[in-house]
């Protein structure tokens, strides 16, 4: 009843939408959220912050889609959340369709929250149980005004069937669908008012895995016959390769390594995506010739309270020596679309034994100051790709 | 955790000082004039100012309030005139701090009045407290444990009944049966301590302290079930049956530590109101208590009574509040330790 | 291969008001020593119900069980409550899904698991307090002896599921069911978590009942695999043989419909048509027949009016599967696997 009422299309999207031509529809420029926290003490002064988000920048360009992923503490929820401000961001900007929402005053933002809409994990609690499916559908178009009140009618039926849903059970209310449903009817609330950026926030990890499947193609159908651009939060990294032309792999806070699709899921550089690919249990893999090895990471995610010093992730890092705690590793492009921030960043068993970023910073190998290393490297620090790039095996700048 | 106490106290206190404040803007708005019900009856323009000049209603509010808020710091003199205590001392009442004020219909201060009446609330709610704990939660348990049995359908009926009958109906039932017709228990009569030792102030109490707990312990048995079924259903107690512990540990140790929890807020809040005095059951029972003091100081318009009782009264409940929230730090380590 | 659990034709009823909801209806299997049951199926398949069966747990509610449960030659059903109490954490022992709501927020860590082990064991609470060091030591826990006196809200995801381990362990069970034990856990800790169950099976001999909705922790962890659907097994067998070669279009299903981190991802997923049946109302017939997209293969109204046996397959006696397709073989290598691993086509034709 559900996948076959979209017509299939036969054009592949994922070339279509990788493609980086253009402006973006959102560049999140340096952003930062850190939430504090009170003292217990008589006066509540702040003791110190959680530095959920600290310093990611990235760019979604017009149709397309990036993928967010990460464990959980990770940020990527929290990014999502400020973008669609639901929190007002502490530092950095949000350039949606080139205007800066980070600072809007509410009553400023109202026209920007018709563009942006959220899909949320859990389909049985982000639906109000006592409003019926077409008043959860048609409510953001008696908010915003923009339908005549007769026509909100027929617009959510039109929705619904978009979504998959029979258009004549409109009258119904939450608890009468299944989960798969309920996610279908929260992403026709998201569509109702037509807007340019979706950000899911893990929207299929609540369902069945025969009822993801369904969601994540209605997702791409959605993708290709609106032309709207997504915000791919999620925890499951093959979900994320489906749909996701380029990725964005977060620990701590911070991302660690983003680019193509490929190049993170077959040429990653940095350990962390490593071991968190390493993880993923492979069905195939393990039928065929028994399972791959695991990079096993060693304890937990540190507390973003009290991040390490240097790169965050050196604590369960394999890989980790001196200039690890020292220095924090800059997110260096090292391919046409591939960025990563490590110091000793290279494909899985190919790390370099010296630190590569070192003489960009201009220290040591053990990451001291060293004053022979001349001046550090005026590095690309903006949002997106450069044209040149740093060849981590010639050590050197690559144009193409 | 001390920072956390004193901060709460502090809170507490703003609260009281703004209860203070809408009491009297209350009384005040009211188109009631106080002189007047001083006065009496034939009272003439005159007499009427006199009177309230006498009991200071003349001055405005805020300064009223203020010489209020003054009187339970430090204490204060009724009347408040210092050349009338120099010539004349044995007329001028000093009221010690916190001085509730002076009732001028009784011609005592509002602490007197209350120090009076308050062991017999105190009385009637501790004893009504352990009667309405003890049956609520027993039978509470005893419910949610059979569920769906006969057993449990008979106590929620029962609990129906005793929710639908009226207190004051309770009351004036036993009263005419148990004391009056059948003569089982004796007419109650509030008798303290002191004067009749426990057993009598016991037995005196047994009537009115049980019509009091008895819609109480309707609702705690009926909160209790709710709680406890609901625990019953975590995913912890089905930890604590995989582990293979016997039933009624698995109720007694890992249900009820939870299910009870909820309970202590109830409780503090009930406990508190319910010191500041039953209205109906001391009226019934003629048990000179605070409620009876706020009946007669209300009938009488006995403006200073009518704000001590209430100030009383918003104490025990920011108290009790208070009393709630760090017992929780001591039941839940999630609270302890955060 | 000595099977030391067997349970024959389990049935775990509900009667509700509407109806008698047939949440297992009619389940067989056997597991030997030291072996891993992996049981797939979506919600409501009946996988935890079932399991939970084997461990006593609907006793005292309403729920009526009926077959033969049958560990170490003892039928389980035919216990006394008192005696299934007895070996419930002493023989079988359970590891549940969310370590946080499973474990009591006001104790601590250290006094749940000793609790487990007093209670089938008459020792002192300091000896059962160096059992338990031991225990979380075992699993992996640094500074056990300090850790103990923490609550569960002080660890972390993957220390509590560790600290329910333990806790599972501690009696030393033959027969460990871990339901979901990673679905509330992030990728690295799984990977910890699912080592950490494997180097215990193999020190204890323990046998375990793996409960799953994914195919790849069961592909790593299972060496039998059991695929549920509507409370009935509709595949049974050795897990490679499974995986291979599945013969039942609702496992196909389950294996297309989840991406995976090597196929092409130009096309489109193919997911189930759909969604689960009620297990109030079930299908007619194979219960999967509303949602199967091979029933036109088979000839007349078989799929809507038979349900079919679990019978042996074409390769192997101990696979069976619950399907009427004459040569699901066929169908599986020429319409299933080019989609689902073309790299692998060419190798089994």
């Amino acid at each position: 009843m559900t996948d076959q009422t979209i017509p299939t299309m036969g054009a592949d999207t994922s070339s279509t939408v990788a493609t980086p031509a253009g402006e973006p529809i959102l560049e999140v420029d340096n952003l930062r959220m850190y939430f504090p926290i009170k003292s217990g003490g008589l006066i509540r002064r702040t003791v110190g912050h959680v530095q959920a988000v600290d310093g990611v920048s990235f760019q979604v360009p017009v149709g397309g889609a990036l993928g967010l992923v990460g464990e959980s503490g990770c940020g990527k929820s929290t990014t999502g959340r400020v973008i669609t401000r639901l929190y007002k961001p502490t530092g950095g900007a949000i350039r949606f369709d080139g205007r800066d929402i980070g600072n809007l005053k509410p009553r400023a933002l109202k026209p920007f929250r018709r563009d942006i809409q959220m899909i949320f994990q859990d389909p049985y609690t982000s639906l109000n149980p006592r409003h019926t499916v077409g008043s959860i559908i048609g409510a953001p178009l008696a908010i915003h005004n923009l339908v005549p009140k007769k026509q909100i009618l027929s617009r959510v039926q039109e929705l619904l069937e978009v979504v998959g849903l029979n258009p004549e059970h409109y009258n119904r209310y939450p608890h009468e669908f299944s989960g798969g449903q309920r996610q279908r009817i929260g992403i026709a609330r998201a569509l109702t008012l037509q807007p340019k950026l979706l950000v899911a926030d893990e929207p299929v990890s609540a369902l069945d895995v025969s009822i993801q499947a369904q969601v994540v193609n209605l997702l791409q159908d959605i993708q290709r016959e609106f032309g709207v651009a997504f915000l791919f939060i999620a925890h499951d990294l093959a979900v994320v390769r489906h749909f996701c032309p380029e990725i964005a792999v977060m620990y701590l806070g911070k991302i660690v390594e983003i680019g193509e699709r490929d190049r993170i899921y077959r040429h990653a550089n940095h350990p962390y995506t490593q071991a968190l690919l390493s993880a993923v249990p492979d069905v195939k893999q393990a039928a065929i010739g028994g399972r791959r090895e695991r990079i096993r990471l060693e304890g937990d995610v540190p507390s973003p309270i009290n991040p390490p010093s240097g790169c965050r992730f050196r604590t369960r890092c394999p890989l980790a020596q001196e200039i690890c705690a020292r220095q924090e590793p800059p997110l260096l492009q090292i391919g046409p679309r591939h960025k990563v921030a490590c110091h000793f960043a290279g494909e899985l068993g190919q790390h370099p034994f010296k630190p590569v970023t070192a003489r960009l910073l201009g220290v040591d190998d053990q990451g001291n100051p060293d004053p022979g290393a001349g001046p550090p490297t005026e590095l690309f620090t903006q949002p997106g790709f450069a044209d040149t790039w740093f060849d981590i095996k010639g050590r050197s700048s690559v144009e193409p | 955790m001390w920072a956390y106490i004193v901060r709460r106290c502090a809170v507490g206190l703003a609260l009281l000082l703004a209860l203070t404040l809408v009491t009297f803007a209350l009384f005040f708005a009211s188109p009631v004039d106080p002189a007047r019900f001083a006065c009496g009856k034939n009272c003439s323009e005159q007499q009427r100012d006199q009177a309230r000049k006498a009991l200071g209603y003349d001055k405005p509010v805020y300064e009223q309030w203020g010489n209020f808020v003054k009187g339970v710091v430090v204490g204060r003199d009724f009347p408040a005139d210092p050349e009338l205590r120099a010539a004349a001392p044995e007329v001028v009442t000093h009221c010690e701090a916190p001085c509730l004020g002076y009732s001028h219909l009784n011609a005592r201060t509002v602490n007197e009045l209350v120090k009076d009446a308050a062991p017999v609330s105190i009385s009637l709610a501790v004893v009504a407290l352990v009667m309405w704990l003890i049956g609520g939660v027993l039978f509470g348990i005893l419910a949610a444990v059979t569920k769906g049995s006969f057993m449990d359908r008979g106590i929620v009926g029962l609990t129906l009944v005793a929710y639908a009958f009226p207190t004051f109906f309770i009351a004036v039932f036993f009263l005419k049966y148990l004391a009056v017709k059948w003569q089982v228990m004796p007419y109650p009569a509030y008798t303290s301590i002191e004067e009749g030792g426990i057993a009598a102030w016991m037995l005196n109490l047994l009537m009115p302290s049980f019509t009091l707990a008895l819609v109480f312990m309707a609702g705690y048995v009926r909160m209790t079930r709710a709680f406890v079924l609901e625990s019953m259903t975590e995913d912890y107690i089905r930890t604590a049956r995989a582990k293979g512990l016997q039933g009624r540990k698995v109720l007694f140790k890992h249900g009820l530590r939870a299910a009870l929890t909820p309970l202590v807020t109830m409780v503090g809040l009930d406990f508190a109101a319910l010191l500041a005095g039953a209205i109906i059951t001391e009226s019934v029972f003629a048990y000179p208590g605070l409620g009876l003091l706020t009946v007669q100081a209300s009938a009488a318009y006995d403006l200073p009574t009518i704000i001590g009782v209430v100030i009383l009264a918003g104490s025990f409940v920011i108290l009790a509040n208070i009393i709630v929230d760090i017992s929780y730090a001591f039941i839940d380590p999630r609270v302890r330790l955060g | 291969m000595e099977a030391f659990l067997t349970v024959d034709d389990l049935k775990v009823h509900f009667p509700t008001v509407d109806g008698v909801v047939k949440a297992t209806d009619g389940l067989s299997f056997g597991l030997a020593r030291g072996k891993t049951l992996g049981i797939v199926g979506e919600s409501g398949s009946g996988k935890s119900v079932s399991s939970s069966a084997i461990l006593g747990l609907h006793r005292g509610t309403n729920a009526v069980v009926s077959g033969e449960i049958r560990l170490d030659g003892n039928n389980l059903l035919a216990l006394s409550d008192e005696e299934m109490r007895m070996r419930r954490g002493k023989e079988v022992a359970m590891i549940f899904q969310d370590p946080l709501s499973s474990l009591h927020p006001y104790f601590t860590i250290g006094n749940q698991i000793a609790e487990a082990y007093l209670v089938h064991h008459k020792v002192s609470k300091s000896a059962a307090r160096t059992r338990v060091v031991e225990m979380l030591d075992r699993v992996g826990i640094p500074q056990a002896d300090r850790r103990l006196n923490d609550y569960p809200h002080q660890f972390s995801g993957g220390m509590r599921q560790r600290a329910m381990i333990a806790m599972a362990l501690i009696n030393d069970p033959s027969l460990v069911i871990a339901d979901e034990p990673t679905t509330a856990l992030d990728v690295t800790v799984q990977a910890q978590i699912l080592d950490l169950l494997q180097d215990l099976q193999r020190d204890f001999n323990t046998a375990i009942i793996l409960i799953t909705h994914d195919l790849g922790v069961v592909a790593e962890m299972a060496d039998d695999v059991l695929v549920m659907y509507a409370g009935r097994a509709v595949e049974y067998g050795p897990c490679k043989e499974i995986l291979t070669h599945p013969e039942m279009p609702y496992t196909w299903g389950l294996l297309s419909s989840a991406p995976d981190l090597t196929a092409s991802t130009s096309g489109r997923l193919l997911p189930i048509p759909g969604t689960p049946p009620s297990l109030l109302n079930p299908p007619s017939g194979c219960p999967f027949h509303p949602r199967c997209t091979h029933r036109d293969k088979v000839p007349g109204d078989l799929c809507r009016t038979t349900l079919p046996e679990l019978l042996p397959g074409h390769h192997r006696e101990d696979h069976t599967k619950r399907c009427h397709l004459a040569d699901p073989d066929t169908v599986f290598r020429t319409e299933i696997l080019p989609n689902l691993a073309p790299e692998l086509v060419e190798e089994s034709s």
